[in-house]
């Protein structure tokens, strides 16, 4: 930080281990050194003592073993009988699937949330200034409670969906039913299915997969037909219109290909005292989703309405004085720019909903920490390997995120020339 | 006479049409300027509505006094009919102590709250620099006397403990004359020799001449807001030092400390508060010498501190590379040492550039106390409600409890954001 870092001239005498601010910094770093072995060491001399007295040596080697408890909500194959691994498996992918929902679906809400807040529309902006300032001020553990509260207090039982005249309706032309204990959603389901991959951990269905495909294919040709667009517009200085290829791309040919595979739902139907078929999604799931969705969504928001402020009056002037249109203002000149203010502090938006997701435990969700840091290590009482685990799991997590988002960070960075 | 041609006086203006004038234009600006508003507006205001509707009774028929919640119910449905509904805030209103203090002795409830007044008092020297700074010794004292009000046990025991901090200050004062780093390491000597050798005999030899003891209170004891609090304020004061540590760490000339600092933080920030909790609760007593345990809550606290250090570290650090180089220079060219040079010109802009970052951690902390749940504390949110719910008389009761103490945490939350916002403008002082 300084400027007088150069070593100074002349020999090195002893004294100046202690005097010389650039020798300084070595005897500094060396006895923080032996501070911190020190402290390493006797921690893990303690540790290894410990469970010597206790008798359990560190040992992953449980992960192997039966877990022998039911996991309420599965997205790969499980039972009773697989082992603790994949109930930690499970858990992961739980985790995963939950934050990645509520990323996209806070994000939505935030983008809405804190664009309508600037709006001048006074009713509008005060409702959001409302709903802002009391979600965020109020901790996610109570939002949690609440909706989890909402959503098994409020609801019917599934037995009450019964017989001739249920006291309880479905919605959506009887395709969803909200009950106390699950929503039982329509399975998507396909007439000519092209099976599944085994993986050796999990299947991977090749419908979902062609889906996938079609809209890469989608996105890539949409935009070669941009490019050639640009290209004539370049030549002749008229621009063909885009859009019916993009609407073609993205919305023909997924039908198509869906109606190749003879896409259909398949709704839940009741049978006994429950719901068969379809999907039955649990409350923890939705409780924990929309809790973390409208807890992040307001910083989200907060966060979109400083980056449209960091832009100035001058380039939305500049952009209408060029003669763009206001969507093209919004597109090309203001959102560019405000995506640069947006984006890192959305990134850590992203990775606390994800930390924020284990408090999935209070709901009861099984998420990472209710089966590998909740039911595995009490039923083994490996506290060590399991929390270790844990927390190699979510730091990886945060790792590719944060790397993920920094490549898109790089890519609209302003470019100083 | 020409002159009766020309007007002499200035025409009054007129007064703008009724549609551009009062209320009427203000209406028209900001609520129905034009379709889609008028039609935002009216959708946002049938929000409203519907919430008051839907809310209104059930806050009007609110019961105070009852003993149970189906004594509650009973009351509403005579008042207002078979039909109606109500909010029971009886159950606030009966348990409204165990949302305060936990399971805490009754008779003792004077600990806490004297507690709680000291340490506001010990708190204003540190938010009001106009306070006589002598005030500050009294601050410093302040954890030891809060920890034995609360926790209770032996007033020696703490004095003992702020002695080695006497011993440490007293050594350093004395060797610093022949150089200052050769005091740091004769004050930590000094201090753990007392600790080590002389505090428990002067504990045990004070402690017979006059007994100043509190009756002890376990920490499972302990729960709602006070627990609340006690973890909220400790984090707090005991992050902001170490995130400033670790972000002057981060930004260190020396590449082993950097690397420790920027491990540190980065691991820290990239696991959940509750992986960190665990560690405290299952853990941590796997890596102490064989035997010893202490206090769970202290435990928490050390977690939390350290997890809320990691993210204050980041917020300093962005309020350190806000600040331009010549500062820095400055600095160097008055010759100034580096602590000085942090202490009277680095840090002052530093952190008051990163006011709402630090604030925003604080609030964040406060927030995040409710984790304790997960490691079996009574948290004011789950733990006392579940707990209140267990009970046989409110069994079934739900928001109440939630809106109490939701209430709560608003009120502690919005007060922090606004206090900051208040001293962000106070502190301003560039001429805009």
């Amino acid at each position: 930080m300084s400027l007088a870092d150069s070593p100074s001239a002349g020999s090195f005498r002893l004294s100046k281990l202690l005097t010389d601010k650039h020798y300084r910094g070595y005897t500094i770093q060396f006895l923080f050194l032996i501070l911190l072995g020190g402290a390493v060491g006797w921690l893990a001399n303690n540790a290894v003592q410990n469970l010597d007295r206790l008798g359990i040596a560190p040992d992953f080697g449980f992960l192997w073993n039966r877990a022998g408890y039911d996991i309420s909500m599965k997205l790969i194959h499980y039972t009773n009988d697989s082992t603790h691994g994949r109930a930690a498996l499970v858990g992961l992918i739980n985790t995963l699937f939950v934050s990645v929902l509520g990323c996209v679906s806070a994000t939505i809400l935030g983008v809405l949330v804190g664009v309508l807040r600037l709006s001048r529309n006074w009713v509008i902006s005060r409702l959001m200034t409302v709903y802002i300032e009391v979600v965020r001020n109020v901790p996610l553990l109570l939002w949690l409670l609440v909706i989890f509260a909402v959503l098994t207090e409020s609801t019917p039982a599934p037995n009450e969906f019964r017989g001739a005249n249920p006291t309880a309706q479905m919605w959506f032309w009887h395709n969803v039913a909200v009950t106390n204990r699950y929503v039982a959603l329509p399975s998507p389901e396909f007439w000519r299915s092209l099976g599944n991959v085994d993986l050796g951990i999990f299947l991977v269905s090749l419908d979902l997969m062609a889906l996938i495909a079609v809209i890469v294919l989608a996105v890539l040709g949409d935009r070669a037909w941009r490019r050639r667009a640009h290209r004539v517009q370049e030549a002749t200085g008229r621009r063909p219109a885009t859009w019916p290829v993009t609407l073609l791309l993205f919305v023909g040919a997924p039908v198509a290909l869906l109606a190749a595979l003879g896409f259909h739902l398949s709704a839940p139907v009741m049978k006994g005292f429950n719901f068969t078929g379809g999907i039955l999604a649990p409350n923890p799931f939705f409780a924990l989703w929309f809790g973390l969705t409208v807890y992040t969504a307001t910083y989200i928001a907060e966060i979109v309405r400083a980056g449209i402020l960091a832009v100035s009056k001058g380039q939305t002037e500049a952009a209408l004085a060029l003669g763009l249109r206001p969507g093209q203002t919004m597109r090309l000149v203001v959102l560019p720019q405000a995506l640069r203010v947006i984006v890192p502090p959305l990134i850590s938006q992203f990775l606390n909903l994800t930390k924020n997701s284990t408090l999935a435990a209070a709901i009861s969700y099984p998420d990472l920490g209710a089966t590998l840091g909740g039911i595995t290590l009490n039923q083994t009482g490996r506290a060590l390997e399991c929390i270790l685990l844990m927390m190699l799991a979510y730091l990886a997590i945060s790792l590719v995120i944060s790397v993920a988002m920094n490549l898109f960070n790089r890519s609209v960075r302003l470019k100083e020339r | 006479m020409t002159q009766a041609y020309f007007r002499t006086d200035m025409l009054p203006p007129r007064v703008p049409p009724r549609g551009q004038r009062g209320a009427l234009k203000w209406l028209r600006e900001n609520l129905f300027a034009s379709v889609t508003n008028s039609a935002i507006t009216v959708i946002g205001l049938a929000i409203v509505v519907w919430l008051v509707v839907q809310a209104f009774p059930w806050f009007a028929h609110s019961v105070w006094n009852a003993k149970s919640l189906a004594e509650c119910r009973d009351i509403v449905h005579q008042t207002w009919g078979p039909d109606a509904s109500g909010a029971c805030w009886a159950v606030i209103h009966e348990r409204w102590n165990q949302y305060l203090y936990g399971f805490y002795p009754m008779d003792a409830y004077w600990r806490p709250n004297l507690a709680f007044l000291l340490m506001l008092a010990a708190l204003a020297p540190l938010l009001f620099t106009h306070l006589p700074r002598q005030l500050l010794w009294y601050s410093a004292a302040y954890p030891a006397l809060g920890y034995w009000l609360v926790w209770g046990g032996t007033a020696w025991a703490m004095v003992a403990i702020l002695g080695g901090f006497v011993a440490g200050w007293l050594a350093f004062t004395l060797v610093k004359r022949i150089s200052a780093g050769l005091a740091v390491a004769v004050a930590v000597l000094a201090a753990m020799g007392w600790w080590l050798f002389l505090a428990a005999p002067v504990t045990g030899a004070l402690a017979a001449v006059a007994p100043l003891t509190l009756d002890f209170v376990p920490s499972d004891r302990l729960g709602g807001f006070l627990l609340s609090i006690i973890v909220g304020i400790c984090g707090i004061v005991f992050s902001l030092p170490l995130g400033i540590l670790l972000s002057l760490g981060r930004r260190s000339d020396m590449p082993l400390i950097r690397t420790f600092s920027v491990f540190f933080i980065e691991i820290i920030r990239g696991v959940p508060l509750i992986t960190l909790l665990f560690t405290a609760s299952f853990l941590l007593s796997y890596f102490l010498p064989p035997g010893t345990t202490f206090d769970l809550v202290l435990r928490v606290i050390i977690m939390v501190t350290i997890f809320s250090g990691a993210y204050m570290a980041e917020t300093i650090r962005g309020g350190l590379a806000a600040i331009p180089r010549g500062q820095y220079e400055a600095a160097d060219a008055l010759g100034l040492t580096y602590w000085q040079a942090q202490r009277l010109i680095i840090m002052p802009q530093a952190l008051k550039i990163s006011i709402p970052g630090i604030v925003s951690s604080f609030i964040a902390l406060f927030k995040d106390t409710t984790l304790v749940i997960f490691v079996a504390l009574l948290d004011p949110l789950k733990g006392i409600t579940d707990a209140v719910r267990g009970s046989a008389e409110w069994n079934g009761v739900y928001w109440e409890p939630y809106i109490f103490s939701g209430a709560i945490f608003f009120i502690f939350c919005f007060g922090m954001s606004r206090y900051s916002m208040y001293l962000e403008r106070k502190l301003k002082t560039d001429h805009r």
